[in-house]
């Protein structure tokens, strides 16, 4: 098995839980952010740009930069990178201005 | 000719003169559209004016701006005729905006009143407790950047307009402009279009001009689909005790942009923004936004910018020729309504300039109405 | 120290509010605090450190997150000082400052708190401090928006707090010290770095030998990069850089090409390596949205970018107003240390500063400026741009569009370029492609406000409901004219 960053830094997480992703069941573990919890599961991208559709995902990692913004729990436009993952959130694919629901 | 300002003003100026066949310079201090231009909304509005020689200004000044947008391209200008709608809170301020209304109708303006329960046809996010309102469809928008750069691109097309961007005027005399970096210039005449800086200009020519600035915010809410489709403002009545007089007092301008982000913004400042500070100013903003829709309550505010409106002690514009130098015409304190007013601003300065009859009268605007100076 | 997230209400009252729980920061909350001023210590992140400390969340239950840091002690130091004066200091984390206004020993902080930043907060304070800290230098490259090309200490960031990577095969890329930091740390935890380009040379290095002997730790630190990095076999090119990026809709691979001295790309020297993730970044640009409200004054560092003016006790231009590290100028946690603990001393009215901190701080501000000029970016990477290239990631304002903008409406500063193609009018506000427009047109300055950078009067995002609720009788600034 490749060493990985839980094993650098000996963290005994405390259990894993579920989530979604746009319907799918994903696991997390206690303390990650969303962003974290997509990379954790391969997945890079979770918003579609308001201009030219095109996928985005996490980039500056510190909140700065506002390319990870996804719809959580039904709220849009919620920094991926920031927010905590908690067993039961619905996190969906963020598309364009993420405000469907006014159109 | 010289023109001293590169934003709304100086550009229409600029170009109107170059199309009657003039050589021009346009001069800015820094660069195209970076004053009050820049900090804009691009309103275009009769709806906020009482009948006087603003609004005879103004409702020439729409004409000239659909003109524009048809020769230069909408798109260009990002020129929107949306038309406004102003609505009333309560009856008696619905009583009031009628009446104003009537007296705009007998200055060309068109306004059509709006029953409480046709609000919703125009606007369907709009609050539903409001009493009425009146359609202003002259009302307009244009991107107040993209519209100077269109003008002097326009101009500079002619082969008869340098823009000396980055240059400041160091002194003013009859044919002579000083500048910091292009030397002197020499000129039959100069146009002052310098802004909240239109006093500075003024007194390099011994003159006196008493504009000063006023700041006033604009909040920027995040990207939303579209959700106000007028320039859409309040106006309540409001009765001054001490004074017993009454006026109409407008709240913040919500609209939308087919980018996306709502602006929200004050038309005119006669509500006194001016003296206030900024998390206040920008609250306010805020809650009359939200009050006129309610779901922007919600939404977030992305960004806001400031910028400082050039004004006037009489809230008028100065344009025409300085009354002790002929040479030296004013085109500056717009207040919040310059880029509206830029069209019919160009077009009287270059009639004066021109010997040609004015479309209006211009004694309203006549620099020399602030007097001598006090001294 | 006391964590509060729910206490008090409106009228909060402290003796000096310090904004960032980085380095600096914690270093000048417990200075302050130790002489006995009340401190209310701001930070956006759910614990102290800043991106620096950046700790796994506790239910991670790391045992040795000392593993993805240098200099771990010394922040374990500074969390033991200020729990020793924990009566006098309010840790308020989750706390995103979006204004502070005020002047003259009355100053209004104004957060925002609470999932997803929905709960106003307000507290008052006699003085402020920033330690606001700074965020990556982006320039743009053919692909860059593709998922999985993050920024490096973004790729840092998302691995100390969640313990996770963007890939397993993870190219490093950009300019300036923190690459090799970030090349050994991923490298550490599992992946694989196939190359760090780094787009500047190395031999600027020696004119500053002087320097770099009186910093013997930091020669020690990179060579514990080094060390980690060799024993991994990632090799180090200087002089390279990515310039482009290619897949659909995930990196799968990027072009590298040599540059000359001033950055441009040689031709005939591209190749092309595969990678499931990039990280790049070309060094860092103070964060001064809040201070330059208040009219602080900036001075230029050696890179381009501006940052405060601060006297020998870490004094603003404004009263009342002080700053410590990354905000006064680029140059890493140790000097931001020492910042903080020169501010903290002079807040709490103690004039006479150790002769020892003072002379730390000029060698290691002169350490900072010699890196800054070494890794300040070359003026030719405008060259490995292509028209199509989203120079504006949040508009997807294109390098087309900002070129003309430039070359036909005559756009000369950022802010011209941005009225007339959007460019940094979005979610960012410009602190993604700031850099890189005012580069296109050929702005003098990258980050100084009064050179055509925007000023953002609200640093964060605020719900409109919670703004129209703020005070109107708390303190307030007519902030500087311009």
């Amino acid at each position: 098995m490749t060493r990985g960053p839980l094993d650098l830094v000996r963290a005994r997480p405390e259990p894993p839980f579920e989530f979604s992703f746009d319907g799918e069941q994903l696991t997390a573990l206690p303390g990650q952010t969303v962003a974290a919890a997509l990379w954790q599961s391969g997945r890079l991208a979770w918003r579609r740009t308001r201009v030219g559709d095109r996928p985005r995902g996490a980039f500056c990692g510190m909140g700065a930069c506002y390319d990870c913004l996804v719809e959580l729990d039904g709220v849009p436009n919620v920094r991926a990178c920031l927010a905590p993952v908690r067993p039961g959130t619905r996190v969906r694919t963020q598309r364009g201005d993420g405000h469907d629901e006014l159109r | 000719m010289v023109v001293i300002g590169a934003g709304m003003i100086g550009a229409a100026c600029a170009d109107a003169l170059a199309l009657r066949g003039l050589q021009v310079a346009v001069l800015d201090r820094g660069p195209v559209a970076g004053g009050t231009t820049g900090a804009g909304e691009g309103n275009l509005l009769v709806s906020d004016k009482g009948p006087g020689p603003e609004l005879e200004l103004a409702v020439e000044s729409l004409r000239l701006w659909r003109e524009l947008a048809d020769d230069l391209g909408a798109h260009a200008l990002e020129y929107e005729p949306k038309g406004g709608l102003v609505v009333a809170r309560d009856p008696r301020a619905f009583a009031e905006l009628q009446a104003s209304a009537r007296l705009q109708r007998t200055a060309g303006v068109t306004a059509a009143e709006v029953p409480a329960d046709a609000l919703g046809e125009l606007e369907p996010h709009l609050a539903r407790e409001l009493a009425g309102g009146v359609h202003y469809p002259q009302d307009a928008q244009v991107q107040p950047a993209l519209a100077v750069a269109a003008l002097l691109r326009r101009a500079r097309g002619t082969g008869r307009v340098r823009l000396l961007a980055g240059t400041t005027v160091t002194g003013l005399a009859e044919g002579r402009v000083e500048t910091d970096t292009h030397g002197p210039l020499h000129c039959a005449a100069v146009v002052n279009a310098a802004g909240t800086w239109g006093g500075e200009v003024a007194a390099l020519a011994g003159a006196t001009l008493p504009v000063l600035p006023r700041r006033g915010f604009i909040l920027v809410t995040e990207p939303l689909p579209p959700l106000v489709r007028h320039k859409v403002y309040a106006a309540d009545y409001v009765a001054d005790v001490a004074s017993g007089s009454a006026d109409l007092q407008s709240s913040a301008v919500v609209e939308g942009t087919a980018a996306g982000p709502v602006l929200i913004g004050a038309s005119r400042e006669r509500v006194g923004f001016d003296r206030s500070l900024s998390v206040p100013v920008l609250a306010r903003l805020a809650a009359q936004a939200a009050e006129l829709f309610p779901v922007l309550s919600d939404v977030r505010a992305m960004r806001a910018y400031r910028g400082f409106r050039p004004y006037l002690p009489d809230h008028l514009p100065a344009i025409g020729p300085d009354p002790e130098r002929p040479w030296l015409v004013q085109a500056c304190g717009h207040e919040g309504a310059g880029i509206g007013l830029a069209p019919a601003t160009a077009r009287l300065v270059a009639q004066l300039l021109d010997g040609e009859k004015p479309f209006m009268d211009p004694a309203p605007f006549g620099p020399g109405r602030f007097g001598k100076e006090q001294s | 120290m006391t964590n509060s997230a729910d206490a008090a209400g409106d009228h909060e009252s402290y003796d000096l509010a310090v904004v960032g729980a980085g380095p600096a920061g914690l270093a000048a909350a417990a200075s302050a605090a130790e002489h006995g001023v009340r401190v209310a210590l701001l930070d956006g992140a759910p614990q102290p450190g800043g991106q620096f400390y950046r700790q796994p969340a506790a239910e991670l239950r790391a045992e040795r997150p000392q593993a993805l840091h240098h200099h771990w002690s010394a922040f374990q130091h500074l969390l033991a000082r200020l729990d020793a004066v924990r009566e006098r200091v309010t840790l308020l984390s989750d706390h995103h400052v979006w204004s502070v206004t005020g002047g003259s020993g009355a100053f209004a902080v104004h957060a925002l708190t609470g999932p997803d930043q929905r709960q106003a907060r307000s507290l008052t304070a006699r003085q402020v401090l920033f330690a606001t800290g700074a965020h990556e230098r982006q320039l743009p490259f053919p692909g860059w928006t593709l998922p999985g090309v993050v920024g490096a200490g973004g790729a840092q960031a998302m691995l100390k707090a969640g313990l996770v990577l963007p890939g397993r095969r993870v190219l490093v890329a950009g300019s300036g010290p923190l690459l090799l930091a970030v090349a050994a740390s991923l490298t550490a935890a599992g992946a694989t770095v196939p190359l760090v380009a780094e787009a500047a040379g190395y031999l600027g290095y020696a004119r500053g030998a002087r320097v770099l002997a009186a910093n013997a730790g930091k020669l020690v630190e990179g060579a514990q990069h080094g060390a980690t990095l060799l024993r991994h076999g990632v090799r180090l090119r200087p002089r390279t850089a990515v310039v482009a990026a290619h897949g659909t809709d995930r990196v799968e691979a990027v072009t590298l090409a040599r540059l000359d001295a001033a950055w441009r790309p040689l031709s005939g020297t591209q190749w092309r390596v595969p990678c499931d993730a990039v990280a790049v970044g070309h060094g860092l640009v103070p964060q001064l949205e809040l201070p330059l409200e208040f009219g602080c004054h900036t001075r230029r560092l050696p890179d381009g970018s501006a940052a405060l003016v601060v006297d020998a006790a870490q004094r603003t231009t404004v009263p009342g107003v002080w700053a410590a590290g990354e905000s006064t100028g680029v140059g890493g946690v140790q000097l931001a240390i020492t910042e903080g603990e020169l501010a903290g001393l002079a807040v709490a009215g103690q004039n006479t500063a150790p002769r020892s901190l003072l002379r730390r701080r000029s060698r290691q501000r002169a350490f900072a400026d010699l890196m800054a000029a070494r890794h300040a970016p070359g003026s030719g990477w405008t060259q490995w741009l292509d028209d199509a290239t989203e120079v504006c990631r949040c508009e997807e304002v294109t390098a087309r569009q900002v070129r003309d903008a430039v070359a036909e409406l005559g756009a000369a500063d950022q802010r011209t370029v941005k009225l007339l193609t959007r460019a940094g009018m979005g979610w960012c506000q410009a602190r993604m492609c700031g850099p890189a427009v005012a580069r296109l047109c050929g702005a003098p300055n990258a980050d100084r406000h009064d050179d055509g950078a925007p000023t953002r009067p609200l640093s964060t995002p605020v719900p409109l409901g919670l703004l129209a609720e703020c005070d109107t009788n708390a303190p307030s600034s007519e902030g500087a004219p311009r």
